[in-house]
């Protein structure tokens, strides 16, 4: 892997690797001195052209965890509003010899663009690309779902993929790049997808997408996930005739108490609750739903620093173990161990 | 403009010897004075002594090409494209007439704009250039604009549109077929229902949902359409669809025209063999107005264009500084050039498929533009007494698109890179030579006399 642009072109194979390298940099974050000198040397941007202190603070972490320099580069207040391209900022970084430039834009496609254009040699990452794709959510979405089935399981998780899972997604399909990444990434890992939400909110073209549609969240319930995550309900969406009121859209798509309740009606015991944050409490979530056992927002948060770091380990300290290659080998010995006091 | 002394006068007579009349039997030609002054066995016994003679044997003689819809760019976006540069690439393309589309700055939305434009096309010498007007004030969709005057300027203004925004009000829309009937105008419209498409950026469909681009969906275009029919039928009017991009809007052109309606239609070369899964790449060279479509409306394009529910192919060429789309896809500018590519496309997607003959290649791009717009001296048979504006094509010719050689200032051609059939050898003006070997030759000198009443044509 040379980029991270979207799931929907990473292989089972490398997405498998990003998830069980990122199990490592778990246990990393669980010693007492939490850093690897891996990438010691090396500058990694965080270039945001959109607001996000939590996934750029995320990033953040986990480029220093790994002993890389870091520049954040907030688009606001910066050359770029005052009308910089794209082009001249990529070159602007290229000249301060960026190794790998993490990038969050309103646009989609612009990482894809960066990674094409020939302006710049550093390793992309899509921190999130307008409402395309969000690949980092949806493999700390991933790590969370196989952590919690090998629990279920009773077995490791490392080496395992999402097969006989089931995932309901939930809310505003149109605009995520949340729900675009999940859709593809978790059915490469052998997940059974299922989407709910308002058709309005839905895509033309959904039809072609490997996954069940329900227009009924009590419908979807009823076919018993493992996992219900939701979408967060952008304030722009809520004035714009994609439905009548907020009220309504919360009546029949949020995650109430009455659906909360409903998991135990349906014996439902392991099915877990999950958002990407931030989440709209009383819109989309209700508080008892986000603050119940079920719930594993603050786990997405904590596996989220262990899937960049592993996401820029691959990228950046190269990987043996591409597609190309077949064998499979222990991790362990490519990552050094911190020094312990 | 002067053509400076030290440049020889170009040869007045040509005989081009053995090319393929439409592609059928092999014979000569004589061009003498601005018109074909012979054909057949005829030809070499009328030539005097001094003309040029032509070895077209493997050639195609067609009628030069018409379009409908070029973008010049000119006034107010030189950096994009001039009256000069466009026309040169006209040339090339196998063009002797273009149409100047109106979305200039200022608009040419009154007789001044139209004959600055005009002049500048006689100044240039490369082909006609025919300004379109446009049909509201500033392209504003509130007001018509003087189309009378425009019409009766020297530039005799047939054709209108608003082209790049749909003249969306039906009233003004209605009002506008009614008025050009004074002077057998045409309005062209650019079907696009404009609160269907607010930042619409792709056709909405299976490639869409995947990129997360909001699409342009395709009712967006057959809605207009449909509306727009209807109301050249009530006010028996001329209606001319530019850019039809769908399926469905096939359908709706062929029961109109089951019906009677008087309306003609219009698809661009790269509508005939794009298709939107390009858009994967996200690289704006692909991004359009309206956009690349699926692959079962490129097949329902050519064959609307092989039975004649299409009328003409106009190349929509829209050059745009390599700023304008070295950029993101969301703020990167919509349109291709296309003036260069055009007959090779065409060659490839109707003729090599054997949809359309030479013959019908000519109705499509010569014949039937000429006659929506109105242009007597263009898209005539190759015959004795006919005006000479003709091509010759080598069909066996294989060649990949570089948009850094061509004429045009726009480089945004999304055939980059690809092997197309079909070279432009010689392209005749008005009985002048402006293409010859394949290659730039002179312009036609300015018919501009010293009061430049002189219209383009006046042989």
């Amino acid at each position: 892997m040379k980029h991270l642009l979207s799931t929907q072109d990473l292989s089972a194979r490398n997405a498998l690797r990003l998830l069980d390298v990122a199990e490592e940099m778990a246990a990393v974050g669980e010693r007492e001195i939490k850093k690897l000198p891996a990438l010691r040397g090396r500058t990694v941007v965080n270039l945001f052209f959109e607001d996000s202190t939590r996934t750029r603070i995320s990033f953040e972490a986990a480029a220093k965890r790994l002993s890389a320099d870091v520049i954040n580069f907030a688009a606001k207040g910066s050359s770029v509003s005052k009308g910089e391209s794209l082009k001249d900022t990529a070159q602007t970084l290229e000249a301060m010899s960026a190794d790998a430039v993490v990038i969050r834009h309103p646009a989609s496609g612009a990482p894809a663009r960066l990674a094409a254009s020939g302006w710049i040699d550093a390793a992309v990452v899509n921190a999130g690309d307008g409402t395309h794709e969000h690949p980092t959510q949806a493999l700390l979405d991933a790590f969370t779902l196989r952590r919690h089935w090998a629990q279920v399981g009773g077995t490791a998780s490392a080496g395992t993929d999402l097969t006989g899972m089931k995932v309901l997604i939930v809310g505003d399909v149109l605009h995520s790049r949340v729900a675009r990444s999940n859709v593809w990434l978790l059915t490469t890992l052998g997940a059974e997808v299922l989407l709910a939400g308002p058709p309005t909110l839905l895509p033309v073209g959904v039809g072609a997408w490997p996954c069940t549609v329900f227009y009924n969240l009590d419908d979807a319930l009823a076919e018993r996930p493992d996992a219900v995550m939701m979408l967060r309900l952008q304030a722009e969406r809520m004035n714009a005739a994609f439905f009548p009121s907020t009220r309504e859209y919360s009546r029949r798509w949020g995650f109430d108490d009455g659906r909360l309740a409903l998991l135990d009606t349906l014996g439902l015991d392991d099915t877990v609750i999950m958002h990407p944050g931030p989440m709209n409490r009383g819109l989309e979530i209700s508080s008892a739903a986000a603050d119940s056992p079920r719930s594993t927002v603050l786990a997405q948060v904590r596996n989220g620093v262990s899937v960049r770091m592993a996401t820029l380990y691959l990228l950046l300290a190269g990987d043996p173990h591409d597609d190309t290659h077949d064998q499979h080998d222990d991790l362990t010995v490519l990552i050094p161990e911190g020094r312990t006091p | 403009m002067t053509t400076p002394a030290s440049t020889p006068a170009a040869p007045t007579q040509y005989l081009i010897r053995g090319a393929s009349l439409l592609g059928r039997d092999a014979g000569d030609l004589l061009l003498r004075d601005g018109v074909i002054a012979a054909v057949g066995s005829a030809a070499a016994g009328e030539a005097s002594p001094d003309a040029a003679i032509i070895d077209a044997a493997g050639l195609v003689a067609l009628p030069g090409m018409v379009d409908l819809h070029t973008h010049l760019r000119e006034p107010g976006r030189e950096d994009a494209e001039t009256v000069e540069t466009g026309s040169r690439a006209a040339a090339l393309g196998g063009f002797t007439a273009i149409h100047a589309m109106a979305n200039s700055s200022p608009v040419a939305d009154t007789a001044g704009v139209v004959e600055q434009v005009y002049r500048l096309g006689l100044a240039s010498g490369w082909v006609e250039v025919r300004p379109v007007g446009a049909v509201t004030v500033g392209l504003g969709g509130e007001r018509l604009a003087e189309l009378g005057a425009m019409a009766e300027s020297r530039a005799s203004v047939r054709v209108f549109s608003d082209d790049g925004i749909c003249v969306s009000d039906p009233v003004l829309m209605r009002r506008a077929l009614e008025y050009v009937k004074a002077f057998d105008g045409v309005i062209a419209q650019h079907a696009q229902e404009p609160r269907l498409t607010e930042g619409a950026q792709m056709n909405e469909g299976d490639v869409s949902a995947v990129l997360g681009l909001t699409g342009w969906p395709a009712v967006a275009e057959e809605s207009i359409i449909a509306r727009d029919v209807l109301l050249a039928q009530h006010v028996g009017s001329r209606l001319h669809v530019c850019h039809v991009s769908t399926a469905g809007s096939v359908e709706i052109i062929r029961w109109a025209k089951a019906r009677g309606i008087h309306v003609t239609a219009e698809v661009t070369p790269h509508h005939l063999l794009l298709t939107d899964d390009l858009v994967r790449s996200y690289d704006p060279v692909y991004k359009v107005n309206p956009p690349l479509r699926t692959p079962d409306d490129v097949s329902a394009l050519r064959a609307a264009l092989a039975d004649g529910t299409i009328d003409v192919v106009g190349t929509d060429h829209a050059p745009h500084p390599s700023e304008h789309k070295e950029c993101e896809w969301a703020q990167a500018a919509m349109g291709m050039t296309g003036l260069e590519t055009a007959l090779s496309v065409v060659q490839h997607a109707m003729v090599e498929t054997g949809l359309l003959d030479w013959e019908g290649f000519a109705r499509v791009t010569s014949v039937t533009p000429a006659r929506i717009g109105r242009l007597a001296h263009q898209g005539r048979p190759l015959a004795a007494g006919e005006p000479a504006n003709l091509i010759l094509v080598d069909p066996t010719a294989r060649w990949t698109v570089d948009p850094s050689t061509m004429a045009t200032k726009g480089r945004n051609s999304p055939f980059r890179g690809l092997e197309l059939p079909g070279s432009v050898r010689a392209t005749f003006f008005a009985g002048h030579a402006t293409v010859l070997d394949g290659r730039l030759a002179t312009p036609r000198p300015a018919a501009l006399g010293a009061t430049g009443e002189a219209p383009a044509w006046s042989i």
